[in-house]
């Protein structure tokens, strides 16, 4: 039976990285703005990128 | 004339940079086409700086750039005192600020602003927030100071909007942050107690369960102590204070519910008595913030909460004795004070005129297209942008007392928002609380006379099944999709509970000006001699030069028929409130007003909307700007009155009242020389007389009214262009949809009445099983979300089954 209680053990500790990383990633603004990354996705070839590949 | 009939029939081209028609051929540049030199300069920057990519993403991506201000008319943001207060960020070599870009309209503009360092190399980094509109920008103040940045903006067609107490406003708000993670964390309790119940649900049967059983109880509770203790805070803290104020809502009889649940689960798994209903709790609690978040959705785009402040720019300038002028934030201006006011800028405050002309606007405040001419000493209100060369003014009046800003003080802007006892949801509350708790005494009372040990687990049953969730479910998700539809044709509702105001509305006041009429060119028409081909194309071209409203429709107007021909203008001259005057073809055009042709022959035709034509100095008529009313508006009033009782007001005089009285609106029901006070006070009359109201308009002058009334709707033909405080925001072309709008509130309503039997029914299967005493956690973890599921279910489909017939309709 201490199988059980093993797996128990790292199911919940995976899904609470999952959470902790949900909760990190609400409190640091990445759901502030859900639509415009949607649009600047497309832009590939930005002068940012030509920059970077510069350096 | 081959010449001619050849430029008339090449196919108009359309601007390479902003998509307007090319009115002529004189901008052109690498073989593209440009409608003014604005665009072809913002073309050319691009390219020269590599930044052409602009113009791949999207068609014609820019904006027109309107001649605006200068640099110098944005030196007052340099102003230690204001460049402070816009600031989000300042040190020597990095400040950021956060500002409102009105004209972010498409990808490309993205493109184009995130790229705007190899722009101004003092440019550090730009992020675009494009559902705000929003653009947050690192500079260097060293190499780029904050003028030149806004001009840089302004010269690429983003002209920053620089209002009150707009741009620091971070984007969301920590409440929302708040909803979002307690969903999260409700979700991730709620997964793994149902994960930690599954043994129990299958009968699960193992060497030592009884250990293990115990485990899982355990473990269960550990996990529900979030749920009870962050993710259901708000509802502990919502009923309380419902209860002080001697009211049952809604938020009452859930917090019993979550109170019992965890109660009696902690007790049987002490007690081991039992596993107690922990995957019942998080469930609900998952499903009740998932409601709660939807109907907190808003457009953050818009502004519904505008007052006065919003209007104006955050600062003017100011003339002091040896004629030096400074920029001073616009809560100092006195009484008294002489201020200089440039082309396109607002008048702050009540004032007199000092100049000697000056060509006002008021069509922010009246709705009013025609722009009007004032002379020396002439007052002058707050409100109205000035056309043309720099005035003096002194002013009269403190801002906030003025004839306009003085609405806000009306109570009407004071009132909350926050009417706790009108909601459906809220009345059927409290009868559904009271018979809830005498149910749950009455059965107390039985089974205390049959077999005293089962009464406490009957009675925590009773309030454990009876928690309301799908009931509380059933209002956010109707009425969040009929926002949601309401949307997608262009009609904003500031939130979920404006949809259920509309339901109630049984009269409707409308503005006339600019909300059933339209500024258009159909309503152009000249009136006198007739004037060949060849002369219309002249007063076309002659138009064409000038930026002035009425100039502008005149063009529209004549633009439809003919080209204008700037190659034959020469002597081009403007005077400002006057009039325009230019020669084409060896012969001498006029337009402007009656003093400005001068003619015997015009003082006869004299109007107040009217603007005079002389050719060679002989006059030949006039052209008149006649009301034109939103095509359809006979039809909507028809079907309207039969149902609502309507009302028209109008800041203007009667001259309309006949072409009004056409429509089927009983004549005492026009109200005509209305003021923003008698606008406001009308409806205040009328809701005395138990009447609730949907106010109708537009300009600032009906702010008070729309404030004051049920439910007030801004008509705007440009959603982000300024709108009064108001419920709902709609596109002046979609008012014809105003009566399927209000049946769709009617039906929002009736699906929630549907909702609410529908979860009544699963109130009374629970019900029967609580009171006999056999409700056993499994059948309670089935019920739960069989109920909220089937009722969100039917929210979302009905309305958007009642959308898309409509969209096939149409």
């Amino acid at each position: 039976m201490s199988i059980i209680i093993l797996l128990l053990i790292i199911s919940l500790t995976i899904a609470g990285g999952f959470l902790a990383a949900y909760i990190w990633s609400v409190r640091s603004g990445q759901y502030d703005d859900v639509n415009s990354p949607s649009i600047r996705i497309f832009m590939d070839g930005s002068i940012k990128d030509h920059e970077k590949k510069q350096d | 004339m081959p010449e001619i009939a050849i430029k008339e029939n090449t196919i108009k081209q359309i601007c390479f940079h902003c998509g307007e028609i090319c009115q002529s051929n004189s901008y052109v540049k690498d073989d593209h086409h440009f409608c003014c030199n604005g665009c072809k300069t913002v073309f050319e920057l691009l390219s020269e700086n590599g930044l052409e990519n602009y113009y791949l993403f999207d068609k014609s991506p820019g904006v027109t750039v309107i001649s605006g201000p200068r640099r110098s008319h944005y030196k007052y943001l340099d102003e230690e005192k204001i460049r402070q207060g816009l600031l989000s960020f300042s040190s020597p070599n990095h400040s950021a600020v956060r500002l409102m870009l009105p004209t972010i309209h498409c990808s490309s503009c993205i493109w184009l602003l995130e790229n705007l360092h190899t722009l101004n190399k003092g440019i550090l980094n730009v992020s675009v927030n494009f559902s705000e509109k929003i653009a947050k920008i690192d500079f260097d103040p060293k190499s780029i100071a904050l003028s030149e940045l806004a001009e840089t903006l302004q010269m690429i067609g983003y002209p920053p909007s620089l209002e009150w107490n707009k741009n620091k406003k971070p984007s969301k708000s920590n409440h929302e942050k708040q909803t979002a993670l307690k969903i999260g964390i409700a979700g991730f309790c709620f997964g793994n107690i149902m994960l930690l119940s599954f043994p129990e649900y299958l009968g699960f049967t193992g060497v030592n369960n009884q250990q293990l059983k115990l485990l899982f109880s355990y473990l269960s509770m550990l996990l529900a102590l979030p749920i009870v203790f962050y993710c259901s805070q708000h509802y502990f803290r919502s009923a309380l204070k419902s209860l002080r104020a001697g009211f049952l809502n809604i938020d009452v009889p859930i917090s019993l519910g979550i109170a019992t649940l965890f109660l009696r689960s902690v007790y049987e798994v002490v007690f081991t008595v039992g596993n107690g209903y922990f995957d019942s709790l998080a469930g609900l609690l998952f499903f009740l913030l998932i409601g709660k978040w939807l109907q907190e959705r808003t457009y953050s785009g818009l502004s519904f909460e505008r007052d006065y402040k919003s209007y104006f720019p955050i600062s003017v300038y100011k003339i002091d004795e040896s004629e030096v002028q400074s920029a001073i934030p616009l809560e100092q201006i006195e009484i008294g004070d002489r201020l200089f006011i440039r082309n396109q800028e607002l008048i702050p405050a009540d004032a007199r005129l000092l100049s000697d002309t000056a060509s006002i606007d008021y069509g922010f405040v009246t709705g009013e297209a025609i722009p009007v001419n004032l002379m020396k000493g002439d007052q002058l209100y707050a409100g109205g942008r000035l056309l043309g060369k720099g005035i003096q003014i002194i002013i009269e009046r403190r801002v906030a007392q003025s004839y306009l800003t003085e609405l806000w003080n009306n109570k009407a802007f004071r009132k909350n928002g926050n009417h706790l006892s009108g909601k459906l949801i809220n009345k059927v509350s409290r009868y559904f609380t009271l018979v809830i708790i005498s149910l749950a005494l009455l059965a107390a009372a039985y089974w205390l006379m049959v077999d005293s040990s089962k009464m406490w687990a009957v009675v925590t049953s009773i309030l454990i099944v009876a928690c309301p969730c799908a009931l509380a479910l059933s209002v956010p998700f109707t009425l969040s999709n009929a926002m949601f539809v309401l949307g997608k044709i262009n009609c904003f509702v500031k939130n979920t509970d404006v949809i259920e105001d509309l339901y109630d509305v049984d009269t409707i006041v409308f503005d006339k000006t600019g909300t059933i009429t339209e500024d258009s060119a159909n309503g152009v028409k000249f009136v006198g001699s007739n004037l060949t081909k060849k002369e219309l194309q002249g007063v076309l071209t002659l138009a064409n030069n000038s930026s002035h409203p009425i100039s502008r429709l005149i063009v529209s107007h004549l633009q439809v028929t003919i080209n204008p021909l700037s190659d034959r203008l020469s002597g081009y001259c403007e005077q400002q409130g006057s009039g325009i005057e230019a020669i084409f073809e060896n012969n001498t055009f006029r337009l402007g007003s009656i003093n400005w042709v001068k003619d015997k022959l015009a003082i006869k035709d004299e109007g107040s909307n009217r603007t005079f034509l002389s050719i060679n100095g002989e006059y030949r008529g006039y052209f008149d700007f006649g009301v034109k009313y939103r095509k359809g508006l006979k039809q909507l009033i028809d079907s309207l009155s039969t149902k609502y009782q309507l009302f028209i007001l109008s800041g203007d005089n009667d001259k309309e009242r006949n072409a009004l009285s056409k429509l089927n609106i009983p004549i005492e029901c026009m109200r005509f020389h209305q003021s923003p006070h008698d606008k406001l006070a009308f409806v205040e009359e009328l809701q005395k007389n138990g009447k609730n109201i949907m106010m109708i308009g537009d300009g600032l002058n009906d702010a008070g009214a729309l404030k004051q009334s049920d439910v007030g709707v801004a008509v705007t033909n440009d959603c982000n262009a300024f709108t009064p405080a108001s419920d709902v925001i709609m596109l002046g072309n979609k008012l014809m949809d105003i009566l399927w709008i209000l049946k769709l509130a009617r039906f929002a309503r009736f699906i929630i009445i549907g909702c609410f039997i529908l979860s009544f029914l699963y109130n009374i299967i629970g019900l029967s099983f609580a009171v006999t005493g056999n409700l056993s956690p499994v059948l309670a973890a089935i019920l739960m979300p069989v109920s909220s599921i089937s009722v969100l279910l039917m929210a979302t489909a009905s309305i958007k089954i009642f959308a898309y017939i409509k969209h096939r309709t149409s």
